[in-house]
This record gives C-alpha cells, sequence and structure tokens, in this order.
C-alpha cells in the first residue's frame, strides 16, 4: 500500500517537473533577451538534475546520482560563463 | 518500476510527500518564470527550484537510500551542498549582467537607470513618457 502511494508520487513528482522542463524552455524559446535565456538555460539544468534524482528514486538505480551530479556542475559552470560574456563579451579576461 | 515493497510505510509516505513537494514548488517557479513582467522578477522565481524543490527532493532520495542500506546519504549531501553554494553565484552574476545591460542602454537612450529611485524613474505605465519594466522594443533596435 505504501509502495504504490511512493510509486505514485514519484509519477507525479516526474509530471510536474516535466511540465517545469517545457516551460522553461518555452522562456528559452521566448524570452525577449539574452539574459532571459540564460536564466531559463539555468533552470533548465537544475530540472533536469531533479528529474534524474526522481528517476534514480524510481528505479532504484545508484547511476542516476552521478549523472545528477555532473549535470549540476557543468550547469553552473554554463551559465555563468553565459553571465560573464554578457557583461563583459569575454569569458576570461 | 523496481521499488523495493521493503520501504517502512511511515518513511515512504514521507519520501513520496518530500519529492511531491519539491517537484510543485519547482512547477511554480518555472510557472513563475513565464508568467512574470521584467527580467529582475523573473530572476527570482526560479530559486524556489533551486532552494527547496531540490532541497526536499534531496530529502525525499536520503530516506529511501537510508533504509536501503547506507550509512549515511553521502550522495545527497553531496549535491545538495554544490546546489547551495553556486544557486546563489550564478544569481548575482546573471543580476549584475543584465543590469549593466540595462543601464548602459539605457544611459544611449537617454533615460532613467532602472535601479533609480522612484520618483526619477516615473509611473510604470509609460504615462509621462518613462517605458514599463520590460522595455518594449517596437523597432527592433535592441534584437539579440
Amino acid at each position: 500500500m505504501s509502495a504504490t502511494i511512493l510509486i505514485i508520487a514519484l509519477t507525479m513528482a516526474q509530471i510536474c517537473l516535466g511540465l517545469a522542463l517545457c516551460l522553461a524552455c518555452w522562456r528559452l524559446v521566448r524570452g525577449p533577451r539574452a539574459q532571459d535565456r540564460v536564466l531559463a538555460l539555468d533552470t533548465i539544468y537544475i530540472t533536469a538534475m531533479l528529474m534524474l534524482l526522481v528517476s534514480g528514486m524510481m528505479r532504484n538505480s545508484p547511476y542516476m546520482f552521478d549523472a545528477a551530479l555532473i549535470i549540476g556542475m557543468l550547469g553552473f559552470v554554463g551559465s555563468v560563463a553565459l553571465a560573464r560574456f554578457l557583461l563583459r563579451g569575454e569569458v576570461i579576461e | 518500476m523496481i521499488d523495493p515493497a521493503a520501504v517502512p510505510a511511515p518513511i515512504a509516505i514521507a519520501a513520496a510527500g518530500f519529492a511531491l513537494l519539491g517537484a510543485v514548488l519547482t512547477l511554480l517557479g518555472t510557472i513563475g518564470l513565464v508568467r512574470l513582467g521584467s527580467f529582475f522578477d523573473r530572476l527570482h522565481a526560479p530559486t524556489l527550484g533551486a532552494s527547496w524543490g531540490t532541497g526536499a527532493i534531496l530529502v525525499a532520495s536520503a530516506l529511501l537510500s537510508v533504509t536501503d542500506g547506507e550509512v549515511a546519504p553521502l550522495r545527497e549531501i553531496v549535491i545538495g551542498a554544490f546546489i547551495l553554494m553556486t544557486s546563489a553565484a550564478t544569481m548575482v552574476t546573471l543580476a549584475g549582467a543584465a543590469l549593466h545591460r540595462e543601464r548602459r542602454e539605457r544611459a544611449a537612450a537617454g533615460e532613467p537607470p532602472p535601479d533609480a529611485p522612484a520618483g526619477e524613474r516615473g509611473t510604470g505605465n509609460g504615462a509621462d513618457g518613462v517605458p514599463p519594466t520590460d522595455r518594449p522594443d517596437p523597432a527592433g533596435a535592441r534584437a539579440d
């Protein structure tokens, strides 16, 4: 019984996160300025990381954590690099 | 779905609650990202997902992995600490870049900067010639 509740809740969590990804993609396409698109990309990185974590819980698999950690790290580096590019026109001075 | 039924009932329900809480908060944050009016409003909405969204899902994952036989939820703590440190840095850098851009463009157009005190910025609806927050761009001059 509680296992059913857990599976249903994790499935609903995946659906919510999928919707969140779609909305962030909409902002990525629509965002009137470049900074909106960078913000949307950062949100997509974080939400994809959360999606991987929830999938790891569903499948009871330890490999998703490593993928989530890598997406988190590279997403942060990418977002900060894009923000510095918007600020100065170059990433490393 | 290889979810073991060996998870005791209160922990399963607690993990289900936390995971759902985290996912719903992230969804609310991205709804804010879509619906809010200016960039500096939109900047704050996804931090819902980065803070309590990530935190709740990591708590759920830690609960499940501890009942699965791990001694300590080390992976979740590492991911949580990393997101905690980096989400603030990303937001500050992006806000600084956006403010710098807005200032430069408004100086070129002869308007007051976006962080001027309210009296100088004018009313928000463009009635006195100062455009509202997310500046419309009819000539396409700022398309990027």
